[in-house]
């Protein structure tokens, strides 16, 4: 069924797709979950969506209210687009280290942006929400990293599909954020098989972004629960430029520079299974297309060819 | 690759955060020695006197700190056990908010 009565009720039944070129082997499969194909172009769709709903529910979304989100990006484009057709204003709190193009989305649906200051990088966005949050409590703040309809969506949605399509799942591997994907798919696929391993692939930036003045501000989002992961690997910049090129030239996809990352971490799995010679359905998130990123340079055809050129370029930007 | 089994006396590269470096007298990058997690701090602590209260508290690790061994989360690995060998990168960062 591909008929839907709006387009915000067409969100998820993302295709899994194989990837028999980076696949080590016939037993050693990778996965693909293209959430790019959701209605604004990313994951967060799914929570923004199930977020939005549950505050109309729950009578905290009247009409005309405005919603506050601290955000990179993602979410906020899609809290943006549902915001618009529902009626509500949204004012998002976005570190200006990000990229132009998320900041002319947003504009282009109608989003204020507040910025925040880049040293800090997501810390520093939800630092300002919450003190804007308590300014003004007439704002619903919806509140990603906390917000347990968040991890629900994934839950709900995201969990099932996945092991639908492929059963035979033995590792899931998705970024690690607000930890909503990994905690509501995990759960998810850990009840249908307590086997399955969960693995987060953790963005790692440059030294501006963790730029605390002291490690008493530092964060760990509210819905994470660290008995859902089975293994967390951090990613660097150049191994996730890499890995999105690799993405792009063996397989064909275009997708975000977080997704490098993912897969950087899946490709390992991958190794590690060739090498213990155990059979593995490896499923990762791409989390949304290269779009949102082309002004950055990392794809690489023309502009920026050498790996570590655009690696260095990234290093003070929040690319995920 | 470790040499001769004489693990405990080959470094082991461990990668200082921003707000650490007033301990390792703004070295990014520093060398310890020891066969596991728990081991490497106590070395870093004696070179580098108060480092070791920053990543410790009460024998655990602190909840904003996260260390890497080779990319991966040691809290998944066996925590202060986890084994580490000579070779091996050892990645401290404050735990700071994903981008979304």
């Amino acid at each position: 069924m591909a008929r839907y009565d709006s387009l915000i009720s067409s969100v998820g039944h993302t295709p899994l797709v194989g990837l028999p070129h980076l696949s080590p082997s016939k037993s050693v499969r990778l996965w693909a979950k293209l959430e790019d194909r959701n209605p604004t172009g990313s994951i967060k769709d799914r929570a923004a969506i199930a977020m939005i709903d549950q505050a109309e529910r729950d009578g905290l979304l009247t009409p005309g209210a405005t919603i506050l989100e601290p955000t990179s990006g993602n979410t906020g484009i899609s809290l943006a687009m549902v915001a618009k057709i529902r009626g509500y204003k949204l004012i998002c709190v976005m570190p200006e280290n990000t990229s132009i193009e998320r900041r002319q989305i947003l504009e282009m649906w109608g989003a204020e942006i507040i910025f925040s200051q880049a040293a800090g990088g997501s810390n520093e966005a939800v630092r300002v929400a919450k003190e804007l949050a308590t300014k003004n409590p007439e704002w619903v703040f919806l509140y990603q990293y906390g917000n347990p309809a968040n991890s629900f969506a994934h839950y709900s949605t995201t969990g099932p599909e996945i092991f639908a399509d492929l059963p035979t799942i033995t590792h899931f591997v998705a970024g690690l954020g607000t930890t909503g994907t990994l905690m509501g798919t995990g759960k998810y696929l850990r009840d249908k098989n307590p086997d399955v391993k969960i693995i987060a692939a953790e963005p790692r930036y440059g030294e501006l972004v963790y730029g605390l003045r002291n490690i008493d501000e530092g964060f760990v989002p509210e819905l994470y629960d660290e008995s859902i992961l089975s293994r967390r690997f951090s990613v660097g910049a150049e191994d996730s430029v890499r890995r999105v090129r690799d993405l792009l030239d063996k397989e064909g996809i275009f997708a975000g520079i977080s997704t490098g990352a993912i897969l950087h971490a899946s490709l390992a799995l991958a190794e590690e299974a060739v090498k213990a010679g155990e059979p593995a359905d490896i499923a990762f998130i791409v989390c949304d297309g290269g779009w949102k990123y082309l002004s950055t340079g990392v794809y690489g055809a023309t502009n920026n060819p050498d790996v570590a050129q655009a690696t260095q370029d990234l290093d003070t930007q929040l690319w995920a | 690759m470790p040499l001769l089994g004489d693990n405990k006396h080959m470094s082991i590269e461990v990668r200082i955060p921003t707000i650490l470096r007033p301990y390792t007298k703004d070295a990014k990058v520093v060398a310890a020695q020891g066969g596991d997690l728990a081991g490497v701090i106590a070395d870093l602590d004696q070179n580098y006197p108060g480092l070791g209260e920053r990543l410790l508290d009460n024998g655990a690790l602190r909840k904003f700190i996260n260390v890497y061994i080779n990319d991966e989360d040691v809290r998944f690995i066996g925590g202060l056990t986890a084994p580490v060998k000579a070779g091996d990168s050892v990645t401290i960062l404050p735990a700071v908010a994903g981008g979304q």
